[in-house]
């Protein structure tokens, strides 16, 4: 008797805020399309990959050497060497990286050649253009890497000329890559189930912040009051609808990031579906204790921002949480995010249960255990 | 339009601001929080990459080999596997990311028949650290085998070939540490000042309507303009600071270099002001519920800030339909006049396309708002 009672009350707490929320034709707008088409911006827009690095290139060596190099500069798909951007002299580098042309400029300077038949170091020299420096940095790794490769098949065509009946067994390390998981380095496959797990914070936290103090700026809490609901009641009725609206919208931006994206879904569904329900129920933790201890919406949005901006950032999101030092990667783990983000991409590309992830739903669960009864504690149905 | 009404509007909100110094202080400590983190903790460069070892081999060239791998910042060993199974479970569960594997008789090879292959698994969910860490492993066995390749031409008394590297020096320009900072610095003012500049404002009028406060409003003889500069201008200053406090810290304590000139940062700082000011006022004109209006604030700075404006993702490397939907972003625009500002010492000559277009969009946001607020009741 008691609990139909209970429930009821918490029934029709949820009719009313249903209604509150979707009463607003912007605000149902708000709730479907935004998620949808920033899905679709996001998981195009959010990628590392830089391919066609744009070069210039002057040769003052002229040998087979030099153009030999060159040639692995043309047949690389990292690069693209315009015929327009071979220089004839120094300066018109300069220029073309400066006017923003090119990322990268090479000049191999007379006596390459010479210095490599010598068996001694040859330098190339490089300008960068590293206003970005992530770009850069990327750019220059691609250099090096050829001029590695490079090096080596110089040194072993060397050794085979010199010798040719040795040369067979010189002995050589090879390094045999296999990436799994994501076998064509897709950065889109590593970005797009990160993109869901931004949404939905971001939506949930904004919203679930201002719940509880809305009523209290607008003079309706006091209404409530007066009513015999119980407090517990009341949070639950509260933030049902935001944890329903989550899991539609999770619902709504996981199938974009499958069937648009063509991101691979290597998981169960069942898993997902507990890793989402247990994200929402310690993100709705965080909106919540935000928004009892707020006194207007205005402070609550503001708090709120406060904390996603950060939580954003070190979520291992945009930049791996391994190589933040340590006393960061600490602090990371009171953020919901953290654990949601493994979670995602560990079903979505890994396929990994529960067997492996069972650490992250304890933390998330913890997080939202903690704070709901926090806020369910703070939350006094009293006028102050 | 009176002078004295816009001043009592501005009063009106300035005393509201003043009243709530929580969030006041939040506002300012934003920007210097997001500094702090993005300055300590967050970090372009891949390294600590966590590796598994497993050596069947077992013997001092393995070992060798395996001590090239410690012997870098690059990776960090976090495991030493005992069998096949082992090294799956530690990528499955994202203990390492990267395991190396190193075949029986990898020694006896190497004397014999000469070519030994070394595996290198790699966890390439995140495609661009696996990209990475494959280049540092590639280096790494590279340098290694040209190393045992010396030796071994000296053993047998050949010509030595193994010092024929090819070296490039590089230089890089505008930003010569390849500080990552100097790159940030940017994005977060451009971040925080879109933020706060829209998501306040969005709240200013929703708040009266939601209030009944506006009734009031539209009760006294102060007009539909001078309620806008009357909001608007308190929060411009706190902008103002924002960007101040952003560029100050980012010069002074992190040491981003500043090569133009302060006139054109502020003055396209207050254009860009204006920008997310008029935005954040035409939600919240629309919206009326400070819920809804902040929501559109929300979706419309802060991510396309973070994703779209180029501070972390290159937009030249986004496909075409999403750089025309960058056209209209501001912050885009802002970005690359700030980039420009701190790291290149342009003149203001070479950003007139940026500076046109934030001017067009300012000018269309308020004529949106200013079309769009009624002073009176539906």
């Amino acid at each position: 008797m008691k609990f139909r009672q209970a429930w009821q009350r918490i029934v029709r707490m949820l009719v009313k805020e249903f209604i509150q929320t979707l009463r607003d034709p912007r605000m149902r707008f708000v709730l479907i399309g935004p998620p949808i088409i920033q899905m679709m911006v996001y998981g195009y827009a959010a990628t590392y990959e830089v391919k066609h690095v744009t070069m210039a290139l002057l040769d003052l060596d002229k040998t087979q050497e030099s153009r030999d190099l060159i040639a692995r500069f043309t047949g690389s798909q990292y690069f693209n060497l315009s015929p327009a951007h071979y220089a004839t002299e120094p300066t018109q580098l300069r220029n073309w990286i400066d006017r923003g042309d090119v990322l990268l400029a090479v000049q191999i300077d007379s006596g390459f050649a010479q210095r490599l038949r010598n068996g001694q170091g040859a330098q190339v020299e490089v300008i960068v253009d590293s206003s970005n420096s992530n770009t850069a940095l990327i750019a220059l790794g691609y250099l090096s890497q050829t001029g590695a490769k490079f090096a080596q098949d110089y040194q072993i065509e060397a050794l085979q000329r010199a010798s040719p009946q040795q040369a067979a067994f010189m002995p050589q390390v090879d390094l045999e890559t296999r990436p799994w998981f994501n076998e064509g380095l897709e950065s889109k496959w590593f970005f797009v189930p990160g993109v869901i797990c931004n949404l939905l914070l971001i939506m949930i936290m904004s919203l679930t912040s201002s719940a509880v103090v809305r009523e209290r700026e607008i003079g309706t809490l006091e209404q409530i009051m007066v009513t015999p609901i119980r407090r517990w009641e009341f949070i639950i009725g509260k933030t049902l609808p935001f944890y329903l609206i989550g899991i539609f919208d999770a619902l709504l931006i996981s199938l974009v990031g499958t069937l648009w994206f063509g991101v691979p879904f290597r998981g169960r569904v069942v898993v997902m579906a507990a890793g989402t329900l247990i994200f929402l129920l310690s993100s709705i933790g965080v909106g919540l204790f935000l928004s009892t201890i707020s006194a207007t919406q205005q402070q609550s949005m503001i708090t709120a921002f406060f904390f996603i901006m950060p939580a954003v950032t070190l979520s291992g999101f945009a930049t791996p949480i391994s190589s933040m030092p340590p006393l960061w990667q600490k602090l990371s783990y009171l953020n919901p995010m953290r654990y949601f983000m493994i979670v995602v991409r560990g079903i979505y590309l890994k396929g990994v249960g529960f067997d492996v992830l069972w650490p992250q739903f304890l933390g998330m669960g913890i997080i939202g255990v903690t704070l709901l009864t926090i806020s369910v504690l703070r939350f006094h149905k009293s006028l102050d | 339009m009176s002078p004295a009404r816009i001043f009592a509007m501005m009063r009106k909100e300035i005393t509201q601001v003043l009243r709530d110094p929580r969030s006041l202080l939040v506002i300012l400590l934003m920007p210097v929080m997001q500094l702090v983190i993005y300055g300590y903790a967050v970090n372009l460069d891949v390294n600590h990459i966590p590796l598994c070892v497993y050596d069947r081999d077992d013997t001092q060239t393995s070992q060798e080999l395996i001590k090239r791998f410690q012997a870098t910042d690059y990776f960090t060993i976090v495991h030493v596997a005992h069998d096949y199974p082992d090294v799956l479970h530690q990528i499955d569960s994202g203990v390492a990311t990267t395991a190396i594997v190193i075949p029986s008789q990898f020694d006896e090879t190497l004397r014999s028949s000469g070519k030994a292959g070394v595996q290198l698994l790699i966890d390439a969910s995140d495609s661009n650290s696996a990209n990475v860490a494959m280049g540092y492993a590639q280096s790494i066995i590279q340098s290694y085998s040209s190393d045992i390749l010396v030796d071994w031409e000296q053993q047998h008394g050949l010509p030595a070939t193994g010092g024929g590297t090819v070296q490039f020096q590089a230089r890089t320009w505008y930003n010569e540490d390849l500080e990552s900072m100097a790159n940030i610095v940017p994005g977060v003012v451009a971040m925080v000042m879109a933020v706060v500049g829209s998501f306040l404002t969005s709240l200013t009028i929703a708040r009266e309507w939601e209030r009944g406060t506006m009734e009031m409003l539209i009760s006294t003889p102060v007009s539909a303009l001078e309620i806008q500069i009357g909001k608007l201008v308190p929060y411009f200053f706190i902008g103002v600071m924002d960007t101040t406090l952003c560029a100050v810290m980012g010069v002074w304590w992190f040491g981003v270099p500043f090569r133009g000139s302060w006139i054109v940062m502020f003055s396209t700082s207050a254009l860009f002001l204006t920008v997310v000011l008029s935005l954040g006022y035409y939600f919240s004109v629309v919206a009326k519920s400070q819920m809804a209006a902040s929501q559109l604030a929300m979706l419309a700075t802060f991510l396309p800030t973070f994703l779209l404006s180029g501070f972390l993702f290159p937009i030249d490397q986004m496909p075409k339909p999403v750089q025309w939907l960058s056209v209209i972003l501001p912050a885009r625009y802002y970005v690359e006049i700030l980039r420009s500002v701190f790291l290149k010492g342009t003149s203001i000559s070479l950003m007139t396309g940026q500076i046109v277009a934030l001017t067009i969009i300012s000018v269309i946001l308020i004529a949106l708002a200013t079309r769009a607020f009624h002073k009176r009741l539906e």
